[in-house]
């Protein structure tokens, strides 16, 4: 079951809101409902699912319903029709009772202008969620200092806010979102405030907890480079409607239209686009099963100057060239003794950047191999694919 | 053609004249309730003598404000003293805490209800203006009235006009707050309960301080008009030497008035201050 379900969801603002959505439901356009109910859609029929531990990002220009949507899943703005699920229980429907313990337990928030309470402490304000939920002072305490030394702030405990600079007080903002250890992180454009350098830090900082974490995260930004280079998943909306749901990869490679292909033209490519999304399968020969003809065969056959070379276990252990295959028959030794070991590995998450400056160095004839952190082959990458990917035509998804 | 003229005057005599006799428990009622915590403050300034009391007060004013307002407290209060005027000035002293305690409890919840809804606002806004604009003498008359001459009848036309900045500044304290504060208070699962105590009252902190300074400060303003009606105190002092036509002893009086003025602003401001 996805952790969010989000079903048909429309809000619409203004007082005469029923005859606005009746005119939504008989097709007719923003700007005529807006003329004759003076109401306007912030978010029109959207539906999506998150699945539990995913980052999730809306990316969205200023106006586009991002900040909208983000607020329906906590209802700290009620929907005007549709449903809302957590964990399979409908949001939408709850007493105040029940819809304070989901955000107590089960969701908290962090905001663009980091909001934190003037008048309280760092620990104090980290703590507030746990004070309203009823935590004890000294568990409070605890719990507080714990989430503050996950973003490394905790010699700051006793600081307020404003002694702070932005990019520690939105690390405090963090910190306070994650004290209650609840499953959904909601973050409103938490680093829009930031230049582009400081941005980073905070991004990288974020992904390094979530990588510890595994929070479901539902992220809003206007920056696209940001989106992509953050979320597991992205969501492209425009006027209150999603318009494309998708990896990186499918956002930026097959965009549904214009808008988003216009959206995403100018992004920088190189910095977005990984190894994983443009390495191949890469063929194998598996040290103690093939034997020499085998592995020459193979390499014929596919016309490859080149092998990748693992053992049993998918376990990377070098490559071999045709070259080499080809003296070890002459010479009658096994064709392992040809194995060449040293070669260049890099991770599923590898920038297209950094594997441009290695192709660069590297021996054009040998591979650049993906693998994982167990060393465990994942595939290689070609020079072929990363040009495709780099204009923009092909590149898979993976 | 000659208009007849509106009955005005009539009209307000026969509320008051009905109130009289409808509402009679009532006032007794807050008779009963204001003559006990003026007691009281008084009690609290005249257990120990003047020396210490004034000497209480100087190191106290030391501690929450600096030691340039603590020497100030001493000195000024010990001028008062050496004038002959500390009964008095103690009698005032409760007046006014009387009177703005009053003020606070009346004025802050009914602040808070104000900053939360637009309608009460817009009814109670010209009401307050009202209270504000009409000369403090006016009160006078149906305090006096209602609960004869003396202090609580001064304190009565007091409360109501030097209530209205506590109201005001509290509903404009609430409705200040940064909506990025009250949706920090939704998100994390506040009752509304907790979303006022923890969020909206701190925040508003300042500004309701402010308001209840300026309550303090036209409290005391109403000392000397309150003396008109059998209110004691340093305002009977200035009354009198004006009625005697004695300029120095009223020179004497105003001068402890200004001084005790003086003490209750710095140790107000000093007080929302330390809040922060």
């Amino acid at each position: 079951m996805p952790k969010i379900e989000v079903k048909h969801v429309t809000k619409i603002f203004g007082t005469s809101t029923k005859s606005a959505l009746k005119l939504l439901h008989e097709g007719e356009s923003k700007e005529v409902i807006k003329r004759k109910t003076n109401a306007s859609i912030g978010v029109n029929r959207v539906s999506f699912d998150v699945e539990s531990g995913e980052f999730f990002v809306i990316v969205g220009l200023s106006e586009s319903g991002k900040s909208t949507l983000l607020r329906l899943l906590n209802r700290l703005i009620p929907p005007t029709e549709g449903e809302i699920l957590i964990d399979g229980k409908d949001v939408v429907q709850m007493s105040p009772e029940q819809l304070r313990e989901v955000r107590q337990k089960k969701m908290s928030m962090v905001f663009q202008k980091f909001a934190l309470l003037p008048y309280r402490t760092v620990l104090e304000n980290v703590a507030f969620g746990l004070e309203v939920m009823g935590v004890e002072k000294a568990e409070r305490k605890k719990k507080a200092t714990a989430c503050l030394e996950m973003v490394d702030l905790e010699q700051l405990a006793d600081r307020f806010p404003e002694q702070l600079s932005d990019d520690m007080q939105q690390r405090v903002g963090m910190a306070r979102a994650l004290a209650n250890d609840p499953d959904v992180l909601l973050m409103d454009e938490p680093f829009s405030a930031f230049d582009p350098l400081v941005r980073k830090d905070l991004q990288d900082e974020l992904m390094e907890l979530q990588r510890r974490l595994r929070k479901t995260i539902v992220f809003t930004t206007q920056d696209l480079e940001e989106a992509l280079r953050l979320g597991d998943r992205i969501a492209v909306m425009k006027d209150g409607e999603m318009v494309q749901i998708g990896t990186a990869e499918e956002i930026l490679n097959r965009p549904v239209n214009e808008y988003v292909e216009q959206f995403v033209k100018d992004v920088n490519r190189s910095k977005i686009l990984t190894a994983g999304a443009v390495m191949t399968k890469g063929e194998r020969a598996v040290i103690g099963r093939d034997g020499s003809r085998q592995v020459l065969k193979k390499m014929r056959e596919r016309r490859i100057p080149t092998l990748l070379v693992t053992d049993r276990d998918h376990q990377l252990i070098g490559f071999i060239t045709i070259d080499g295959i080809n003296k070890a028959l002459l010479q009658g030794i096994p064709w392992e003794k040809m194995i060449i070991r040293e070669v260049v590995r890099v991770k599923r998450e590898t920038s297209i950047s950094e594997i441009l400056s290695l192709l660069q160095k590297n021996n054009p004839l040998h591979p650049i191999v993906v693998t994982d952190e167990r060393g465990q082959l994942l595939g290689m990458v070609e020079r072929g694919s990363v040009l495709a990917a780099l204009t923009g035509n092909g590149g898979n998804t993976s | 053609m000659k208009i007849p003229k509106i009955p005005l005057s009539d009209w307000v005599d026969a509320l008051l004249d009905w109130m009289q006799s409808h509402l009679g428990f009532l006032f007794s009622l807050i008779s009963g309730i204001v003559e006990p915590i003026v007691a009281f403050f008084q009690g609290i300034f005249s257990i120990l003598p003047p020396i210490v009391t004034i000497v209480l007060i100087a190191l106290y004013s030391w501690w929450l404000a600096r030691w340039r307002m603590g020497l100030f407290s001493l000195f000024g209060l010990l001028l008062i003293d050496h004038l002959g005027y500390w009964k008095e000035s103690v009698e005032t002293i409760s007046f006014v805490l009387t009177s703005a305690l009053i003020s606070i409890l009346i004025g802050i919840p009914l602040g808070i209800w104000l900053g939360r809804n637009r309608t009460g606002h817009k009814v109670v806004s010209p009401l307050l203006n009202l209270m504000q604009t009409i000369p403090a003498f006016v009160y006078l008359i149906p305090a006096v009235f209602f609960f004869s001459l003396g202090t609580v009848s001064g304190i009565i036309a007091s409360v109501i006009f030097s209530m209205p900045p506590t109201i005001r500044m509290t509903s404009l304290g609430l409705r200040q707050v940064p909506k990025e504060l009250l949706e920090v208070a939704d998100a994390f699962g506040s009752t509304p309960a907790q979303k006022l105590w923890k969020i909206e009252i701190p925040v508003a902190r300042p500004t309701i301080m402010a308001g209840i300074n300026q309550t303090l400060m036209l409290s005391l303003s109403m000392v000397i008009i309150a003396s008109i009606i059998g209110t004691g105190g340093l305002g009977e002092r200035v009354l009198q030497s004006l009625t005697d036509l004695q300029v120095g002893k009223g020179f004497e009086a105003g001068l402890a008035i200004v001084i005790i003025a003086v003490i209750f602003k710095r140790l107000a401001q000093s007080v929302a201050k330390k809040d922060r």
